[in-house]
């Protein structure tokens, strides 16, 4: 059994008097895309803070190649908000990661420019964020934080605020990236298709205070175009996912 | 250009309608003078009214300058230390109640009749719009961009430089802007209160020789004065910090 790239252990937390995550216990292979679901307000995005290093749990361990994970700065973590600063360009916010590790700002923009050139959105570079799309804007805060080339990426709920084909487009620009870092991905999302289209294990969390109440590998064959979802093994899955959710399916 | 067009129009108007009132109704040019008689008055006396301008410009800007390092120290002393924000904070309001116009007096007793007296008086004007504009806009911070930078594993001083100087400066520009209106008004009160030089200065000597019009000539040039200056703060915000002025588009 080779050491998870990424583990809770028996992890517990509580904010005043709220009791969000009741000891989670979760292993991540290397190399997986795992996506996290569950009610809203489940706790799913502190958990992700865990796994990212920026909160400590009141129980438990976080561990990263099976070691404590005690500090932020080890994983790449995307919120919820893209948080493109307006003074920057969009080249200089794709830089922003390099730059507060402490590599030099003429190498962080370069690097940034390869990656805007790679992904064809260099002629956006010198643009300030506030002329960009929704979509453009995450696909910026993406390679943001896909250029810390780290090799575990969190990412919480990033397409959240676009529209359905926007949403498309960039589900099929997050596989891309994932390929070309060979990551390791834990997606938090309430979308139960996107999770399914996503991931190569889904992982339901209950309601407040949050266990794992589900943890189930997706076998649907890759690449996913948007026909898998007619599938039976598709649906027998949404099911399955919907069910634990506690809704109808 | 064109937008200046209405404020122009009714200057304009003002203006007719003001010597108008004064020719028709014979007001004695020492009550009221016309603009035309200001204007008069400005020709007749322009090189002594420009020559005493430069002192009170002087003191004006020095102050503000004086004021604006200041202020923004002071503001990132409070911001940076809590002992320094429970100490000083209370006293810098407690400052504000004070009459800069009852403490002038003192400090030309300190300081004699030259250009000190009259920039400390300009910086206890101005230092407290920046002081508090910064310290307020420092706390402004979006809590999630400082997440985000600990995710990145960026440190407390780089994220200071990156992400909370920056992000405070639409808040600094303006106290900034409020700041330089006072300046102006700071070096007259210094100047009346003791000098032998200075638009203030010859205020009061045309004041007590009932020289009415090129009274109002100095304050015509006084209220340029402070206008050029407000101008010049909207120059620099418009070269250091030109995203808090596109944000409304």
């Amino acid at each position: 059994m080779p050491v998870p790239k990424l583990a809770a252990r028996g992890v517990s937390v509580t904010k005043g008097n709220v009791h969000i995550l009741d000891g989670i216990d979760l292993e991540v292979e290397q190399g997986t895309f795992l996506a996290l679901i569950g009610p809203s307000g489940a706790g799913k995005s502190t958990l992700l803070g865990l796994l990212a290093g920026l909160e400590t749990p009141d129980i438990g361990r976080v561990e990263k190649n099976g070691s404590p994970l005690e500090r932020p700065g080890l994983v790449s973590y995307m919120p919820q908000s893209d948080l493109l600063l307006p003074w920057r360009s969009v080249l200089a916010n794709v830089s922003l990661g390099l730059e507060a590790t402490g590599v030099s700002k003429k190498d962080a923009r370069e690097k940034a420019m390869k990656a805007l050139q790679r992904f064809g959105l260099e002629e956006f570079a010198k643009v300030p964020p506030a002329a960009l799309s929704g979509g453009m804007r995450s696909r910026v805060a993406l390679l943001r934080t896909a250029l810390l080339e780290r090799d575990v990426l969190l990412l919480d709920e990033p397409f959240g605020a676009l529209d359905a084909l926007t949403r498309r487009s960039l589900q099929g620009w997050l596989l891309d990236v994932r390929d070309t870092l060979a990551a390791t991905i834990v997606l938090v999302t309430h979308d139960v298709d996107e999770a399914l289209l996503l991931a190569d294990r889904v992982v339901v969390l209950t309601e407040r205070p949050a266990r794992v109440a589900l943890d189930v590998p997706v076998g649907l064959a890759r690449p996913r175009s948007m026909e898998v979802e007619t599938t039976d093994e598709f649906t027998q899955l949404k099911r399955k996912l919907l069910g634990s959710l506690g809704v109808a399916g | 250009m064109r937008r200046a067009v209405p404020a122009v129009l009714l200057a304009l108007i003002v203006l007719i309608v003001w010597e108008l009132v004064v020719r028709l109704f014979d007001i004695p040019s020492f009550l009221l003078p016309g603009p035309v008689a200001i204007v008069q008055a400005f020709w007749g006396s322009r090189g002594m009214l420009l020559a005493q301008s430069v002192p009170t410009a002087g003191e004006a800007l020095i102050g503000f300058l004086g004021a604006a390092a200041a202020g923004t120290i002071s503001g990132l002393l409070i911001n940076r230390s809590s002992l320094a924000e429970r100490s000083l904070y209370p006293w810098l309001v407690a400052s504000q109640t004070l009459p800069v116009i009852a403490i002038a007096p003192v400090l030309v007793t300190w300081f004699g009749y030259g250009p000190l007296p009259k920039v400390l008086v300009v910086i206890l004007f101005c230092f407290f719009p920046i002081t508090v504009s910064t310290v307020d806009g420092l706390r402004a911070t979006d809590p999630d961009l400082i997440r985000l930078m600990r995710s990145f594993g960026a440190g407390r001083w780089r994220t200071f430089f990156m992400v909370e100087v920056p992000g405070a400066l639409p808040f600094l520009f303006g106290g900034v802007r409020l700041a330089v209106t006072y300046s102006v008004v700071g070096a007259i009160i210094g100047e009346w209160v003791g000098s032998s030089k200075g638009l203030g200065f010859l205020m009061i000597q045309d004041k007590n020789q009932f020289e009415i019009p090129r009274l109002f000539a100095e304050i015509a040039l006084l209220s340029l004065m402070g206008v050029t200056l407000f101008l010049l703060v909207a120059l620099a915000q418009r070269l250091i910090a030109p995203w808090t002025l596109k944000q409304d588009k």
